[in-house]
C-alpha cells in the first residue's frame, strides 16, 4: 500500500572504479557477465585498492577555486552529491536545493603525507619533539588544508557547490556513519519532518592514511586482488578498499509525485544497531533488523567488507534468513567504501530494482539469477562494529494504486 | 496524550530531566554556575604543550579529568562519561538507558605521539615523503589496536552506549561549532518522532592539542592577546580579535513531557524548538547578510511557536571573533528589531572560551540554568563596547531576572547554523 509519506529514491549520484554515474553501474548490474574488477595493485603496494576512474569534475564543481578548496576526498563527495541532483532532476532548482535538508557520512580529510614525513624524520634527529611540532606545523601546514580535513566540510562544500542549505549534518562513525544517515533521512521523511533529504557519503581509498587505519589491525587485503567470499585470514585476507561515491536524493512520495519525479524504489525499512556480537548476538540482531524483509523475489547487496571471519558469518545468516535470495556482494565488484558503503548498496538496491536487473554474480560462490527481483536487501557489517540493514521494493509505477494517506 | 503534554503542533513536549557539563571552571553544574554567575574565567596558559614559539599560548582546556591515555578519544570519552553520570543522577535514572544516543564529537585524528612512537619502530626512510610506507610495513610486522581505537570516529559512542545501555546504533555527527545544539535537535526529533519516549544527548570535546590550535591559529580565528589569560575573550566589545580554543562537555536527559511526569521526574525545563540552516558563502566566512543566521533562528521560534517578544534572554554564540560578533549582532537585530533593547544578550565564551564541539549543548545546559535560576550570566572582558553592537551584554556582572523563553545560537564552520529555544517547565 502507497502511502503519502513512504520514502522514495528520486536521484543516485555514484561513482566508483566501475565508473561515473548511473549509467556504467545499470550496464553493471545487468551484464550477462561478472563485472571485470579494476584494481590497482602497483601504486599502493603491497595494498591494492580500487581506484577512482577518470573523472572530469569541473562536470560537477564548475568553478577551480571550489576544486581548488579540496583535496579528492571532499571532490568526490560533492562530485556525486551533484550527480544525485542532476539525476533527480533537481540541480538547477534553487528552491528546492534552498529547502533540501543534507545528511553526510563522513570520515576525515587527507593528511599531507609530505609535511607529516617531513616532520617525522626530523623528529627522529631530535629529542625536543614537541617544540619541533610546533615549529614545523607553523610554517609547513596549508592553512586550507585545514578546511580540507574536516568532517564536516565535505556537507559544506555542497552548500557551497550545489547549493543543498536547508540544512547540513554530518554523521560520522566509520560504516555505522552511513548507516545512521540513510536511517535519520529515512525516519524523518517518515514522520514528515523533512520532504527532501540528499544523504551519502564518500571514500577516498587512494591514501596511504585510510590504509594505514585499516592495517593498524592488520586488516588490509595484501598482494593480489582476490575475490570477496574466499578471501582467507593471513596473507591475501581482508579488506580491499574502494574509492567510492554515494549519494541519493529521498523525498516523500508526495513529494516527489507532485513534481512527477523518476522513483527508483521506495525504502520500506532501514535500521541500524550495535553490539557484542560474541555467542550469536550479532545474528539476533540482524533477524531484528530485516524483520521487514520479504522471502521471495528478493535480492541481497551485501555489503561485506572483506574481512573473512565476519564475511563468513554474514555469508551464513543471510543463507539462513534468506535461503532464497541470490546475495550480491558489492565490495567484491568495487571495494569497501566504509562511510559511503551502506549508501552504496542502496543506490546499487535501487538501480537494479528499476532496471529489473537479473543481477550477475560478483563472485563465482554467487548464484545466478532468473528473474528480475521486486524486494532488495541491503546490508553493511562495520569492520569493527556496527549493522544496518534496509529493505527497498521496486516501484510499480505511477497511478497504478491511490495514496492512502 | 492530553494537551498538556503536546506543543502548537500536537508534537510531544520535550523535558530537559537531567544535565551534566564539564567546562574549565570545573565538573559539575554546580560548580560551573558559581563560577559562570561569579564572572570567574576558566581561561589559562596552555600547559598540556609547549607554546613558545606560537603566537596563542592560552586556552580553556579542562586538565582535571583523569584519563587513560593523552589523546582526544580519551579526554572527550572522560569528559562525556562524567557528564552523563552527573546528568542520569539529577533524571533520576538508573540502570540501562533504553534510549538513542546523539552524541556531538570532534573530528579526531592519531595523535603526534602516536606518529612519533610508529616511526621509532619502523623502517629508515628510502626517499622523502616516505614515513607512511614506513608506518605500513611497521604494522605489518606488529598490529596496534590502541593506534586504531584512537583515530576511530565511532569509538567515543560505542564506550558511552555500553556504559550507559542506550538502545539502537549511535548517532555520532559534527556540525562544526553547532553540533552540541545538533545533537539536541536530533534528540528532540526522535521523540517527536514516536520512536522513543527518551533520547541522550551528548556534546564533548577533548581535542585540543597543538595542531588543533596551529590549524585555528593559522585561519587567524584565535584571540593573540595572551597576557593576562582570562582577559582574552571579550565578545561584542571593539578589541575583540577572536575566539579562545577550549575544552568542555555537557548532557541532556530529553524525555517526553509526558513519560517525565509519568515517572515522577523534576521537570528542569522544556526543550521548545529547533532550528537550523545551511549557508552557502564560505568555507568558513558567515553571509555577511546574516541570512543564515536569521533563518535558522527564525526557524527556531517558529518551531518553538513563540513570539520574538516572548524571548527573555539570548545566550549568544557570542565568540568573541571579530565577524561573528557583528554577524551574530546583525542576524539578532533583524529578528527582534527594536525589541533587541530590551533583551539581554550574554556570552558564556567570555569565562569559558569556546568549546567547539560542546559549546551546543553547554550552552543549552547554561541556558536551561538561567531559566531555573533566575540569573543572567554576565559577558564578562567588557570594558570597551563596540560601539556598531548595541547590545545589552550584561556587562561584567551577574543580573537578577526571571525569564521564561532563551534563544541559544550556534554558528560553525562550513556554514553551520543551529538555534534552541528553551522555555520555563510549564507550571
Amino acid at each position: 500500500m502507497k502511502a503519502a509519506n513512504d520514502v522514495v529514491i528520486t536521484g543516485v549520484g555514484i561513482v566508483t572504479s566501475q565508473g561515473v554515474g548511473v549509467a556504467p553501474h545499470i550496464a553493471l548490474l545487468t551484464a550477462g557477465a561478472p563485472p571485470a574488477v579494476v584494481v590497482e595493485t602497483e601504486r599502493f603496494a603491497p595494498y591494492p585498492v580500487h581506484p577512482l576512474p577518470a573523472i572530469d569534475w569541473s562536470a560537477q564543481i564548475a568553478k577551480r577555486g571550489d576544486q581548488r578548496q579540496m583535496e579528492n576526498w571532499q571532490r568526490l563527495g560533492v562530485f556525486s552529491a551533484g550527480l544525485a541532483l542532476d539525476d533527480a532532476g533537481l540541480k538547477d532548482d534553487a528552491e528546492a536545493c534552498g529547502t533540501m535538508d543534507m545528511i553526510v557520512a563522513a570520515g576525515g580529510g587527507e593528511r599531507d603525507i609530505a609535511v607529516d614525513s617531513l616532520i617525522v624524520d626530523e623528529g627522529l634527529k631530535r629529542n625536543d619533539r614537541e617544540h619541533l611540532l610546533n615549529e614545523k606545523l607553523t610554517t609547513e601546514l596549508r592553512p586550507t588544508l585545514f578546511l580540507a580535513q574536516l568532517s564536516n566540510l565535505m556537507a559544506g562544500n555542497i552548500s557551497i557547490v550545489h547549493k543543498v542549505t536547508g540544512s547540513s549534518r554530518t554523521f560520522m562513525g566509520e560504516e555505522a556513519a552511513g548507516i545512521s544517515a540513510v536511517e535519520t533521512a529515512f525516519a524523518r521523511i517518515k514522520a514528515g519532518q523533512s520532504s527532501h533529504t540528499l544523504v551519502g557519503g564518500a571514500l577516498s581509498a587512494e591514501r596511504l592514511d585510510i590504509i594505514l587505519l585499516v592495517e593498524a589491525l592488520q586488516a588490509h587485503a595484501t598482494g593480489p586482488w582476490r575475490q570477496l567470499w574466499s578471501r582467507s585470514e593471513g596473507e591475501g585476507g581482508g579488506i580491499i578498499l574502494g574509492s567510492v561515491g554515494a549519494f541519493l536524493v529521498l523525498e516523500s512520495r508526495e513529494h516527489a509525485e507532485a513534481r512527477n519525479a523518476r522513483i527508483y524504489a521506495t525504502i520500506d525499512a532501514v535500521g541500524g544497531d550495535r553490539g557484542s556480537r560474541d555467542d550469536g548476538r550479532l545474528e539476533q540482531r540482524l533477524d531484528q533488523l530485516s524483520t521487514a524483509a520479504p522471502a521471495g523475489e528478493t535480492i541481497v547487496f551485501s555489503g561485506a567488507s572483506g574481512l573473512a571471519a565476519l564475511a563468513a558469518r554474514e555469508r551464513a545468516w543471510l543463507e539462513t534468513r534468506f535461503p532464497q535470495a541470490p546475495v550480491r556482494g558489492y565490495s567484491g565488484a568495487v571495494g569497501h567504501g566504509i562511510e559511503a558503503q551502506f549508501p552504496l548498496g542502496l543506490a546499487l538496491a535501487a538501480l537494479a530494482l528499476d532496471a529489473g536487473a537479473i543481477v550477475p554474480p560478483f563472485d563465482p560462490s554467487e548464484p545466478a539469477m532468473t528473474r528480475a527481483p521486486k524486494h532488495a536487501v541491503v546490508t553493511t557489517l562495520g569492520h569493527g562494529r556496527g549493522e544496518g540493514v534496509a529493505v527497498l521494493t521496486a516501484h510499480a509505477g505511477t497511478g497504478a494504486e491511490e495514496l492512502s494517506s | 496524550m492530553s494537551d498538556a503534554y503536546r506543543d502548537h503542533l500536537g508534537r510531544p513536549l520535550i523535558a530537559v530531566t537531567g544535565m551534566g557539563v564539564i567546562t574549565s571552571l570545573g565538573q559539575g553544574l554546580q560548580d560551573n554556575w558559581a563560577a559562570l554567575t561569579g564572572g570567574v574565567s576558566g581561561i589559562h596558559k596552555i600547559t598540556r604543550f609547549p607554546t613558545d614559539s606560537l603566537s596563542t599560548r592560552i586556552c580553556g582546556t579542562v586538565d582535571f579529568i583523569d584519563v587513560p591515555n593523552e589523546n582526544s578519544v580519551e579526554r572527550s570519552y572522560a569528559m562525556a562519561r562524567e557528564t552523563t553520570l552527573e546528568a542520569l543522577a539529577q533524571a533520576g535514572i538508573s540502570g540501562d538507558f533504553d534510549g538513542p544516543l546523539f552524541l556531538a564529537a570532534p573530528p579526531i585524528e592519531p595523535e603526534w605521539s602516536a606518529r612519533f612512537a610508529l616511526a621509532d619502530r619502523s623502517p629508515p626512510s628510502e626517499q622523502p615523503a616516505d614515513a607512511y610506507n614506513r608506518f605500513l610495513a611497521a604494522m605489518r610486522q606488529k598490529a596496534d589496536p590502541v593506534f586504531y581505537e584512537a583515530a576511530l570516529f565511532g569509538a567515543i559512542s560505542e564506550r558511552l552506549s555500553d556504559r550507559f545501555g542506550t538502545r539502537g546504533l549511535p548517532v555520532t555527527l559534527s556540525t562544526a561549532c553547532a553540533s552540541g545544539a545538533t545533537a539536541i535537535q536530533l534528540g528532540v526529533e526522535a521523540i517527536r518522532q514516536g520512536r522513543t519516549t527518551r533520547a541522550l544527548t551528548v556534546a564533548t570535546d577533548g581535542s585540543v592539542s597543538a595542531e588543533a590550535l596551529i590549524r585555528f591559529s593559522l585561519l587567524s580565528a584565535l584571540s593573540t592577546q595572551n597576557d593576562p589569560p582570562e582577559k582574552a575573550s571579550k565578545p561584542f566589545t571593539r578589541d575583540r580579535d577572536g575566539f579562545v580554543i577550549a575544552e568542555g562537555a555537557a548532557t541532556l536527559v530529553l524525555e517526553s513531557l509526558e513519560a517525565a511526569i509519568a515517572r515522577g521526574a523534576k521537570v528542569l525545563g522544556i526543550l521548545k524548538g529547533c532550528g537550523e540552516k545551511a549557508d552557502l558563502f564560505h568555507r568558513t566566512r558567515s553571509s555577511p547578510d546574516g541570512g543564515p543566521a536569521i533563518a535558522s533562528i527564525r526557524a527556531a521560534l517558529a518551531d518553538a511557536g513563540i513570539a520574538e517578544s516572548d524571548i527573555g534572554y539570548v545566550n549568544a554564540h557570542g565568540t568573541s571573533t571579530p565577524e561573528n560578533d557583528k554577524m551574530e549582532y546583525g542576524a539578532m537585530s533583524a529578528v527582534f528589531g527594536e525589541g533587541l533593547a530590551r533583551i539581554p544578550v550574554s556570552s558564556n565564551k567570555s569565562m569559558i572560551g569556546h568549546t567547539l564541539t560542546a559549546a551546543g549543548a553547554v550552552e543549552a545546559v547554561f541556558s536551561l540554568q538561567t531559566i531555573l535560576t533566575g540569573t543572567l550570566p554576565p559577558t564578562i572582558n567588557y570594558q570597551n563596547p563596540d560601539p556598531a553592537i548595541a547590545l545589552d551584554v550584561v556587562p561584567n556582572v551577574k543580573r537578577d531576572a526571571q525569564v521564561t523563553a532563551v534563544l541559544s545560537n550556534s554558528f560553525g564552520f562550513g556554514g553551520q547554523n543551529a538555534s534552541l529555544v528553551m522555555t520555563a517547565e510549564p507550571a
